[in-house]
């Protein structure tokens, strides 16, 4: 580890060689990560770099399988939040959790508001208290308004004033500023820095290299869930932190196939839905593989369930093999032969307390239906028959697909879909929480598929992903598309600098 | 709204704002029944005579002592369709009470009817948290079994005024400086269960329950013994009701109190309390409990027929939860255009 | 008719041997030997128990809840709730009851505006259910108090009791010396088209989909808010047909007709294995746990309780049916857990 000049200021916070199995996957195979007093540290690296694991690790969420783990010089295994908030760590989520009925004084104490006469809660104190706070962090909330419509800048400034109340020594912040607006962020970074200045250690998880930058001491990259390396900022560039978050062998991982690109198949022009995207137009053709790329929150998962219909758009219009698709309606989409690999796989894409067999026919039941009845024997025949093609390995197309590995779940999911023959076929983060091997089985499915001139619209968070599969990439930023870039153009930087819109930006 | 000027500025006020919808839910229901009695005792001024008043408060109490307990339910996003029931068995228990031991003292009798409504209440809030199934449903079967219980007790049998204590049947028209003891009773359980709900941190834990029970748990917020307590709560202030019912009416039997509970779940929503929880007052409930009972009054004073009664309650019913929904997608449809600006 | 029902309900699925496999063995086969060792025990041991009016009287008060528990089974596999079924039978048969004797309009026209009186109502709840989005659970006990109300509006203190002979007979007749009632006819078709819909055509598949995740329903185009709309006016136009028989059964039309009977239904689905947070169940099982119900209390009636205390035993098998389930997935968790992680590192190593 590099030594800085503040070294001398004592670790608030250690955690050693930390590792974490689900099952057979592992999220962390080394969690380590030093945090002192008065710093902000960051911690980068990309998606399933094992990031947040090792943040719920900090928040006693998770219990490590193995590891060491101090506070403050004492040895601790946390068995519960609670146990990680007495030791005076605060954790504040990207999206914080708020009472939306309480009003903002009450959520910052609730459980601990100061009492008065008769052991009523004094709220008076209460309120003053709570001003306090927002005095001191500069922040003008209302204490006396309910939580509910808060925007999210003001609820994780609520967050980080229960903190300071609660005499949070170490503050961990995840992805804070995924939904924040730049005014929010300017606010948000001069809380941050005056807590540093009082002594507080502030961990900060952040895809935006242009904040890491700008407001961090020292900073943590991991990787495939192992941590990397630690640098002093002044001693880093933005190129080399990209080289370490990716550090692998792109074209060894993702054998993308040659395929003929033909006619246009997705056209979709001048999409807009308030406050959420605006102005999409761009095509997918037959053969191609077009990444949505972008950070979290950016709108382009927004943008994909627009063209499928699972949400409403003000503007724009969405043509299929050059005839629109009705707006708000999946069905006409999937007739004009969509399909869509939702990136929530166990909320969206599978029915999960179903079998293989009705999952994988479900988007086949009104063909497989024959007088308005189903045969159950083609059913059977049609979902044997892709589970196959697919290699999905279960013991039987009876048993629920909760059942599987994320792979093998993934796998049903796309064929389901290849079941209908599709011309489009959308993918939205198709290799997440899948390991390593089926990753691989996962990509050399979708190049096949456009090798077969089926036109593919992919959404990714992983770079080598994006890098390896796309032959255009487009940059979503803040709901607009801030590149459009060919296969030879495409660069890790490129693409970074788009998504996080920093001055070199290639758009 | 001022959401046009600068954001970070505005933003408290507009808070302010939807803070004020909350508190104008509970006046708009008082508004309500100010309208309802002037309207009605300017069409039949026979209505607000003395005795019309008396009677008006005397039948009100029963439903908004009610109607607190319930609220406090429902405000942990859970509800209690089994109140009907527990009434009637308080009832008839007390009825029995006097029947077996005519000398019982009063205030032991009262005592009994409170620790009976409480332990029925909290068989409901055991059996939904620790089966952890919708409160309806398991309210919906206890509605049966206890109305079924009742039915058992009682067969034929009905206790009328005259089985009991004469001053037992006077507590019903005795009065304190003019108005009815029970109306005075009722008024304190409304005050005790206000600064209860408002004032302790109990009372906020519900709250928090009730937005969102989820997060209540990971914030280490005793959830089920909450629950449990705010079932107890509105079993004991009902097992209270059915001693009160027994002293004002003029018989008590195995159907005493059927179909109470949806009138008191009227009462409570038409209060604001929030049919998914977290928000509303006990206050804004009991008010809802007069309402219902002004309007029975109101119908026969306006010679309405009375079997519109309850066609009126499940109109009201569905006008209110129908008025939350409507102000909430205000609120959130307003918010997602001011968010956009800020992007 | 009932046993005729069922064969060709088994005949089916035996191409398919999961389908028949399940059927043997799954959870709803558990409710039919549930129900068997019920009608064993109650045999054995309440007298005069074993005999064709037995059949004729078990089975007579089946009919209103068998139908109405069809639309129910549906609607709680989807998640969702109706408790205003039997309010919405109590506003029919007092529409029924005015129509007939007030305004002298012909019996089948009567039939017709009963109908559509359900319909009309099951339309209102879904209405609010759908394109509102209010829950159901809420929805629909408003519903419950305002449908009575109506009902009481509508009849008032009257109780119609005129129809014609021919047709109460018929409410209470019995085919042949079977002692089933004719009436059950109607009811194998409802139940068959039910089983017909839920279990062999998209818009059931839809159904269980619709029931485990909204958002992986819409993700396979599923139009979740018209298909629970369809099943609030079909619970509402079968409600009004329970309703139409009740009347002819007793031969009276009032506005408390079928008061209560919610309770059984909702009772009955739970009990035939359909889970109350939506997702699963089958209408054999749903058919089983409307006989169970009947069965039981049937029992308890010959055995000399009185019809007012019997509503406790169906309170109770409510509560049992819906904490059953969830207390036993508790205990089955930790195996269940297990076993999982045994068979995905099995398929790992493969």
């Amino acid at each position: 580890m590099t030594m800085s000049p503040n070294s001398a200021t004592p670790a608030a916070l250690e955690l050693n060689s930390a590792t974490k199995s689900f099952g057979a996957v592992t999220a962390l195979a080394d969690g380590t990560i030093e945090i002192r007093f008065g710093e902000i540290h960051a911690l980068v690296g990309e998606n399933g770099a094992g990031k947040s694991t090792l943040v719920k690790i900090l928040a006693g969420v998770h219990q490590p399988d193995s590891g060491h783990f101090t506070v403050n010089g004492e040895h601790v295994s946390f068995r519960s939040p609670a146990d990680s908030k007495d030791a005076g760590i605060s954790v504040i989520y990207q999206e914080p959790t708020l009472f939306p009925d309480l009003t903002v004084a009450e959520n910052i104490f609730i459980g601990r508001q100061p009492r008065g006469r008769l052991g009523l809660i004094d709220r008076a104190s209460m309120h003053s208290q709570a001003r306090e706070l927002f005095a001191r962090l500069g922040v003008p909330i209302d204490p006396d308004r309910v939580a509910e419509g808060l925007s999210i800048a003001d609820q994780q400034i609520i967050e980080i004033a229960k903190a300071i109340s609660l005499d949070a020594r170490i503050l961990v912040m995840d992805e804070p500023t995924a939904a924040l607006s730049g005014v929010e962020v300017e606010r948000l970074f001069a809380v941050a820095r005056s807590l540093r200045d009082r002594g507080t250690g502030i961990l900060f998880i952040s895809h935006r290299f242009d904040e890491v930058f700008d407001l961090c001491d020292r900073i943590t990259v991991m990787r495939d869930g192992a941590f990397i390396a630690t640098h002093d900022t002044p001693d880093i560039t933005v190129d080399g932190l990209v080289r370490e978050m990716v550090g692998r062998d792109i074209a060894t991982l993702f054998p993308k196939q040659d395929a003929a690109i033909g006619e246009a198949v997705l056209s979709v022009s001048n999409l807009t839905r308030a406050g959420v995207f605006t102005d999409i137009s761009f095509d997918v053709r037959a053969g191609e593989i077009v990444a949505l790329a972008g950070l979290v929150g950016a709108g382009r998962t927004e943008v994909a369930r627009a063209v499928f219909g699972i949400d409403r758009y003000d503007t724009g219009t969405v043509l299929l093999s050059g005839k629109p698709i009705r707006a708000h309606s999946p069905q006409s989409a999937i007739d004009a032969g969509m399909g869509f690999v939702p990136e929530d796989r166990r909320k969206q894409g599978l029915v999960m307390d179903l079998s293989v067999a009705r999952n994988v026919t479900l988007t086949l039941r009104r063909t497989l239906a024959r007088f308005g009845l189903i045969n159950a024997k083609d059913e059977r025949r049609v979902a044997e028959e892709w589970s196959a093609r697919l290699q999905v390995k279960t013991g039987s197309q009876d048993l629920s697909v909760a059942t599987l590995s994320g792979g093998n779940q993934q796998k049903v999911v796309i064929a389901k879909w290849l079941a209908t023959a599709p011309r489009l076929l959308i993918v939205d983060e198709p290799t997440r929480g899948i390991d390593v091997g089926t990753k691989a089985e996962v990509h050399r499915l979708i190049s096949e598929l456009a090798v077969q001139g089926i036109a593919v619209l992919m959404i990714s968070s992983e770079l080598p992903e994006v890098l390896g599969m796309a032959d255009t990439i487009l940059v979503m930023h803040e709901g607009r598309i801030s590149a459009r870039l060919s296969r030879d153009e495409a660069t890790a930087e490129a693409v970074l600098h788009a998504a996080s819109a920093s001055p070199e930006s290639a758009a | 709204m001022s959401q046009t000027l600068s954001p970070p500025v505005e933003r408290p006020a507009a808070g302010r704002a939807l803070g004020r919808t909350f508190v104008s839910r509970e006046f708009s229901v008082f508004a309500a029944l100010a309208v309802l009695i002037i309207v009605t005792a300017i069409i039949n001024p026979r209505f607000l005579a003395a005795q019309g008043v008396k009677d008006l408060l005397l039948n009100s109490t029963i439903f908004v002592i009610m109607a607190v307990g319930l609220a406090v339910v429902v405000i942990t996003n859970n509800v209690d369709l089994s109140i009907g029931s527990i009434l009637g068995l308080s009832a008839f228990g007390t009825g029995s009470l006097f029947h077996a031991f005519p000398s019982i003292p009063i205030p032991l009798v009262f005592l009994i009817g409170i620790v009976f409504g409480a332990v029925l209440g909290a068989i409901n809030g055991l059996v939904v948290t620790i089966a952890g199934v919708p409160s309806l449903v398991i309210t919906l079967g206890t509605l049966y079994i206890f109305r079924g219980i009742n039915n058992a007790w009682a067969g034929s049998t009905q206790y009328f005024i005259g089985n009991e204590p004469k001053e037992f049947g006077n507590l019903s028209v005795q009065t304190l400086w003019g108005i009815p003891l029970f109306a005075v009773a009722a008024l304190i359980v409304v005050i005790l269960a206000a600064i209860f709900m408002f004032g302790t941190r109990a009372g906020r834990d519900l709250y928090a329950i009730g937005s969102d029970t989820e997060a209540a748990r990971l914030f280490g917020i005793n959830v089920t013994g909450r629950v449990v307590g705010a079932f107890v709560a509105s079993g004991a202030l009902t097992g209270l009701a059915g001693v009160l019912y027994a002293s004002r009416f003029n018989s008590v039997g195995a159907d005493t109190g059927t179909g109470f509970e949806l009138q008191i779940v009227a009462a409570v929503v038409v209060g604001g309390v929030a049919i998914f929880g977290g928000s509303g007052t006990v206050t804004g409930a009991a008010i809802g409990a007069v309402l219902l009972t002004t309007m029975t009054g109101a119908l026969a004073a306006l010679n309405v027929s009375k079997f519109w009664q309850q066609a009126i309650v499940g109109a009201l019913i569905i006008a209110a939860i129908l008025l939350d929904r409507i102000l909430s997608v205000r609120t959130a449809r307003k918010l997602r255009v001011s968010e956009a600006r800020n992007v | 008719m009932s046993n005729a029902a069922a064969t060709t309900a088994v005949a089916r699925p035996v191409k398919a041997r999961g389908t028949a496999s399940r059927l043997f063995f799954g959870r709803n086969a558990n409710t039919v030997y549930a129900l068997l060792l019920i009608v064993v025990i109650a045999s054995v041991f309440v007298p005069y128990f074993a005999g064709v009016a037995t059949v004729s009287f078990l089975l007579i008060d089946a009919v209103p809840i068998l139908l109405m528990a069809m639309p129910m089974a549906l609607i709680i596999i989807t998640g969702e709730i109706d408790l205003s079924v039997a309010s919405t039978a109590g506003l029919s048969a007092a529409v029924m009851g005015v129509l007939f004797h007030d305004a002298h309009w012909n019996v089948w026209w009567v039939f017709v505006a009963c109908i559509i009186v359900g319909l009309l109502c099951g339309a209102f709840n879904g209405i609010l259910i759908t394109a509102i989005g209010l829950p159901s659970l809420a929805v629909t006990i408003g519903t419950l108090a305002l449908f009575r109300g109506l009902a009481l509006v509508v009849i008032g203190d009257n109780a119609v009791a005129d129809f014609p002979v021919d047709l109460t007979t018929f409410a209470t007749s019995t085919i042949g010396g079977t002692g089933i009632p004719t009436f059950m006819i109607f009811v194998a078709i409802v139940v068959l088209a039910f089983a017909v819909l839920l279990h062999f055509t998209p818009f059931g598949r839809a159904l269980f989909a619709l029931g485990f995740s909204k958002e992986a329903a819409r993700f396979v185009g599923i139009r979740v808010n018209r298909s629970k709309f369809w099943l609030y006016v079909a619970s509402g136009g079968i409600s009004a047909f329970a309703g139409i028989f009740w009347v002819l059964r007793y031969s009276s039309a009032q506005s408390d007709s079928v008061t209560g009977l919610e309770l059984s239904v909702v009772a009955a689905v739970l009990l035939g294995g359909v889970s109350i947070f939506g997702g699963s169940g089958g209408i054999v099982g749903v058919v089983a746990g409307v006989l169970i119900i009947r069965t039981v209390n049937y029992s308890l009636q010959l055995a000399g309780l009185p019809d007012t205390v019997l509503t406790i035993v169906t309170g109770s098998l409510l509560v049992l049916s819906v904490i059953a389930p969830s207390v036993s997935a508790r205990l089955k968790l930790s195996g269940e857990k297990r076993r999982n992680r045994a068979l995905r590192a099995e398929t790992f190593a493969t």
